[in-house]
């Protein structure tokens, strides 16, 4: 009896510990020994900062149809209805061929220039074991102005293109915030003055923040390094981004009326802090058009 | 001596009685079914983890939500980002007990209709559901399934206004395990 008594105080002390385990989660040690991985989404709401690249993709078989709207100079005042009197537009079309490729083609009324781009995802940010500390894109395109000239020697379709490489690379911080730097490589066939250069570099950078699950603050700006003209400014926008299921609504304020690169980086000459604000407004609808 | 052997032996019995039956499954399929006037939604997700305690009657399930692909990936990314909020809440968990496991016999082949209870952890909050587990035996492989009707506003998933008529107001959840392993 004497020696029962101590075998079965351990063995209860034994069943103790079973129970005590039993309390815990049955999932305990299994779901630990699988490596979580997960891609990071939803940098940004849109394909577009608002002018800029975005670090998001089209996924494959989407349609983005894009109209986008930039209105006179606010400061105009109410003769003009603070700018709301004119406007320029570009209509486009993007599509995702694979959720790491798309491109898109636009027309902007802006010297009625026609413009084209293909994008890619080289990189994507990801948390896990297979962890990526950013994404890293590239987007190629390249425009052509259609406008008549009244030039001595007309232009031809070669003069009035230009191409552009970027680089897009960035990462979502945290839920809210999240912030890419975008460099930029432009070359026009013809400029308009001596003092500009055909082919010139260009730092961009983009943020936004998001204020609550479908309604974010972004801005994007873009320094052009030389070969501008001087009475050139840095194009500056900041805005509203509101998500409503398929659409995307970007309401913002900036200094250019340019929405492709070559407009936005070259012809842009308002300065946004003395008062030469524009209002526009970017309006995404996607469609799943191919499963 | 003999004291020493005899407590081992005692230890080992009472081991023995609560050694359990348990299995488990690592890539349980989860996959949920909204039917509403303007629009059909479905998403399967394959990476769910599954514990069932077939002598306690316990179950237990893990479910990561960013797990759940989308035909539409702008849905995919709607479902995370605003409405399971997946970075605040990366998991669903179902935390159950079967009642009349006893009834179940996995090295018999047959199908075994089982009520189940418990908790569904989904987007932070906790509810009690109750449905039937189905336990099949073929051929000595053991799977099981069992079918969920959640409402989203029981898991304070808001649907606003203007999506109303193309999220159904329940949603069928499915999860089915194709082959339960012994631990």
């Amino acid at each position: 009896m004497k020696k029962l008594i101590p075998s079965i105080f351990l063995s209860l002390a034994c069943c103790q510990l079973v129970n005590a385990q039993e309390t815990e989660s049955l999932l305990k040690g299994i779901e630990d020994s699988i490596p979580p991985n997960e891609k990071v989404t939803g940098a940004f709401k849109s394909t577009r900062v608002i002018n800029a690249h975005s670090l998001e993709m089209l996924g494959k078989g989407h349609l983005d149809f894009r109209i986008l709207h930039r209105f006179g100079r606010v400061n105009q005042g109410i003769k003009q209805f603070f700018g709301l009197d004119a406007a320029t537009m570009r209509m486009s079309f993007d599509y995702g061929i694979t959720d790491n490729v798309m491109v898109g083609i636009g027309r902007s009324t802006l010297r009625k220039e026609y413009d084209a781009f293909i994008k890619a995802r080289i990189l994507q940010q990801s948390k896990g074991s297979k962890s990526v500390p950013l994404s890293l894109l590239i987007a190629a395109g390249s425009t052509v102005w259609t406008e008549e000239s009244f030039e001595p020697v007309k232009p031809d379709f070669n003069d009035r293109s230009a191409y552009y490489v970027q680089l897009i690379a960035g990462r979502k911080f945290s839920q809210r915030l999240s912030f890419q730097l975008s460099p930029l490589f432009l070359h026009r066939n013809m400029v308009e003055t001596p003092e500009e250069e055909k082919s010139i570099f260009v730092l961009g950078g983009g943020a936004r923040y998001k204020v609550s699950k479908r309604i974010a603050i972004t801005a994007d700006y873009h320094h052009a390094l030389d070969g501008v003209p001087d009475d050139n400014t840095d194009p500056l926008s900041i805005g509203v981004d509101i998500e409503t299921g398929g659409h995307v609504f970007q309401l913002h304020f900036s200094n250019t009326s340019g929405m492709n690169e070559r407009a936005y980086i070259t012809q842009t000459n308002e300065k946004f802090f003395n008062g030469d604000i524009r209002f526009g407004f970017n309006l995404s609808r996607i469609f799943k058009i191919r499963k | 001596m003999k004291r020493i052997f005899f407590s081992v032996a005692v230890i080992l019995a009472a081991n023995h009685c609560f050694a359990q039956a348990r299995y488990f499954s690592k890539d349980a399929a989860v996959s949920f079914y909204s039917k509403a006037l303007f629009e059909n939604i479905e998403a399967h997700n394959k990476t769910a983890i599954c514990v069932v305690d077939m002598t306690g009657g316990k179950i237990e399930f893990s479910v990561p939500i960013k797990g759940f692909q989308f035909e539409n990936s702008l849905m995919q990314e709607h479902f995370n980002e605003n409405y399971l909020e997946s970075d605040k809440y990366p998991k669903a968990a179902f935390k159950g007990t079967i009642p009349s496991v006893g009834n179940v016999n996995l090295s018999k082949d047959g199908v075994y209709k089982v009520p189940m209870s418990g908790t569904l952890i989904m987007h932070g909050v906790s509810n009690p559901v109750t449905t039937e587990a189905v336990f099949t035996v073929k051929e000595g492989v053991a799977s099981a399934s069992a079918e969920f009707i959640i409402k989203p506003e029981d898991y304070n998933i808001k649907i606003p206004a203007l999506v109303r008529d193309k999220v159904a107001k329940s949603v069928r959840v499915v999860v089915e395990i194709p082959l339960l392993k012994k631990i």
